[in-house]
């Protein structure tokens, strides 16, 4: 797995606070059994009309395509747990997200699938945004060692939560191996703790 | 040394280790999985060569994507016959039990876990849906995971998480009638903020959870996500116990002296410190009406909708945002306002005590659902559609011009066939305003008690609920 400790790139504004998993992926994206092709519904609602016609969003602006970074508000992907927004964000190419907060399960999807989510102080989020507004070729550095946002010649402090960033820099983002390797202890646990059982299953002690 | 809270006794008893990032590695008692959030995870599995590890903690139901007005195999859409064959396949394959459609037990994923019994106190439970909450009312530490995480839980029953902190909100007084818990959550939401709950488990207390029943205690924590806290639950007592008692999977009546005593000893302890502790004055909360795009957008059904001069500048774009969406105009009573479809429902509010409390208003209300307004009454699980219909609560509604449903999610999600077209107006018994989360993207979301849901429907406008039932306010 690849250690993620800096990201550069272009970056791109979604204003606004409180965006919602079902804005971010409406829930008839979902009626799928893989997560191909959900790069592309991205916003979907908010990017074009009901007769599939392009609306003004930053995600349409020619001058933004390519863009790697997403700067967000607060509350960003509150609401319904699915991974299918990170999923969606990861698959339109974006590989960090800025933002004032997270909701508590969007950020742990995003971190689970190495997508960096990390926090300025309102007040830097505020100089970024507007920065980024006015130089769509300027790129944004995110740097996870030293703990700070880069652009435009200035310097923020980001925060996220520690552990996350450990899991991010050190390349276990992805838990599964980690977890994997505390099986025997697991089974020992699983033998004693009570579990839904039917009548007369219920054998548990812990 | 000060005592500890429920949430530090489950979880010091479910950390397997410490990982190496510092988060814990947190077995799973309860694995509860569903046909949207799963099949990418056992794709997974199988990408990986793994298996499910422990099968009997597990266990599946079809909620989402069912259409309610058709059991008609294959369904309509070939999206959702293609899901529902793939969580029959993954679940046949690795030796899960699923409660199918028209198996007696399918149902909403949140309303079959307790009422099957799984769902017991001190368990953890996980489930890929942010509705996983609602578990916590039996003082289960239950949380909503991603599919990444569905296949963490599917391949070694642990799943890695961070330590949270606890906040006890204490809920005093006593609810007025017609006030219901639906009301609470929503007052506790709009009181807290939507991000209020962020790195935080609430726990609810204080006599007004105390003296609610098991069902109102789910509607509680259903909504703790609503409100930022990915984790809320209640103490287990005596209601907890008595509702669980004979339930297909708990304890059995050789185990369940054992069982109840160790569900007592999980109970925070009277000296317990928390990390933050928020009073509620029960009494001093009506009925509730949200008016914007956030459940935290709400309003009692005395208030005017807001006006965005009276928020702080940072807020203001917000209210505006949702004023315009909504097309409300601020400062008009929400009383009043025109509905186009009311929704009974849901994970937080399609239980029998939901149903029964809705049919007691269309017979205090008499008269039919008004003209113009489609109005749906969907169970939560096929077991409260049959308990429903034994007490004749669906004649009651199908008579008043209501369509009595088969049980799912329906249009709380738009998922399946039951949604809002154009710009119409719901009233909804259920957890979301989102923008366009009933189905259209311009649809409009008015969430409310199934009390109010259903005096709405037969006004075809927001009404208080307490005029209709003849209570004071």
């Amino acid at each position: 797995m690849k250690a993620i400790k800096k990201i550069r790139g272009r970056a791109v504004v979604i204003p606004g606070d409180e965006i919602d998993t079902d804005r971010i992926i409406p829930a008839r994206y979902l009626k799928a059994i893989t997560f191909d092709g959900l790069g592309e519904a991205l916003f979907y609602d908010e990017r074009f009309d009901e007769s599939g016609r392009r609306r003004e969003h930053p995600l349409n602006d020619p001058q933004r395509q390519g863009a790697s970074i997403m700067v967000v508000g607060a509350g960003f992907g509150s609401g319904s747990s699915r991974e299918h927004a990170p999923q969606a964000i990861k698959r339109a190419g974006f590989e960090a997200i800025i933002g004032e907060s997270f909701a508590e399960i969007f950020f742990g999807n995003a971190t689970q699938i190495g997508l960096v989510c990390v926090t300025l102080e309102p007040e830097d989020l505020g100089v970024l945004s507007e920065w980024v507004e006015a130089h769509p070729e300027g790129e944004v550095e995110v740097d996870l060692e030293a703990r700070e946002v880069r652009f435009g010649g200035r310097t923020a402090p980001l925060a996220i939560r520690e552990a996350a960033r450990e899991a991010l820099v050190s390349g276990r983002w992805d838990p599964l191996a980690e977890l994997l390797e505390a099986m025997d202890a697991v089974r020992q646990l699983d033998a004693v703790r009570p579990g839904p059982g039917k009548r007369g299953g219920y054998a548990g002690t812990a | 040394m000060a005592g500890k809270t429920l949430y530090e006794k489950v979880w010091e008893a479910h950390e397997v280790r410490r990982l190496k990032s510092g988060q814990s590695q947190l077995f799973i008692d309860l694995h509860l999985i569903h046909e949207v959030t799963s099949p990418q995870a056992f794709g997974m599995l199988r990408e990986l060569g793994l298996k499910v590890a422990m099968p009997h903690r597990t266990f599946a139901t079809v909620d989402h994507i069912v259409p309610t007005d058709s059991r008609k195999e294959p369904f309509a859409d070939p999206l959702a016959q293609a899901m529902i064959e793939e969580l029959r396949k993954n679940t046949r394959e690795h030796g899960i039990e699923l409660f199918d459609v028209g198996s007696g037990r399918q149902g909403i994923v949140h309303v079959v876990g307790p009422e099957q019994g799984l769902t017991q106190p001190g368990f953890t439970i996980v489930c890929g849906d942010s509705h996983t909450s609602t578990h916590g009312a039996f003082g289960a530490i239950a949380f909503g995971i991603g599919t990444t995480q569905v296949r963490d839980v599917l391949a070694t029953q642990t799943v890695a998480m961070p330590r949270l902190k606890v906040r006890r909100i204490n809920v005093n007084g006593r609810l007025k009638p017609g006030v219901g818990a639906k009301d609470v959550i929503l007052h506790i939401i709009r009181t807290l903020g939507v991000g209020g709950g962020q790195g935080y488990a609430y726990e609810y207390g204080g006599p007004v959870i105390e003296e609610m029943s098991m069902e109102g205690r789910m509607t509680v924590c259903n909504m703790s996500i609503e409100g930022g806290a990915r984790i809320g639950y209640v103490n287990p007592d005596e209601t907890t116990f008595t509702y669980l008692k004979g339930r297909p999977y708990a304890p059995g009546d050789d185990e369940w002296e054992a069982a109840v005593a160790r569900w007592r000893s999980l109970a925070s302890d009277p000296d317990a410190e928390y990390d933050d502790v928020v009073e509620i004055d029960g009494s001093a909360i009506a009925p509730y009406v949200t008016w914007g795009i956030n459940p935290g957008q709400a309003i009692t059904v005395e208030e005017r909708v807001p006006d965005p001069e009276e928020f702080p500048e940072d807020e203001a774009a917000l209210v505006r945002e949702a004023l315009e969406y909504m097309k409300l105009e601020p400062g008009r009573p929400i009383k009043g306002q025109k509905i186009d479809v009311a929704f009974v429902g849901s994970c937080t509010n399609g239980r029998l005590s939901d149903l029964r409390e809705a049919a007691r208003v269309v017979r205090a209300a008499g008269g039919r659902v008004a003209a113009g307004v489609r109005a749906l009454v969907v169970p939560g699980s096929e077991q409260v559609a049959r308990q429903a219909e034994a007490e004749g609560l669906d004649r009651v509604f199908r008579e008043a011009g209501f369509e009595w449903r088969y049980a799912g999610c329906s249009m709380c999600l738009a998922m399946n066939p039951d949604k809002l077209v154009g710009d119409e107006i719901s009233i909804s018994s259920s957890n979301r305003n989102f923008k366009g989360r009933q189905g259209s993207p311009r649809g409009r979301t008015l969430l409310a008690s199934p009390a109010m849901v259903a005096a709405a429907a037969l006004a075809g406008e927001v009404v208080d609920v307490r005029e209709v039932l003849g209570v004071d306010a």
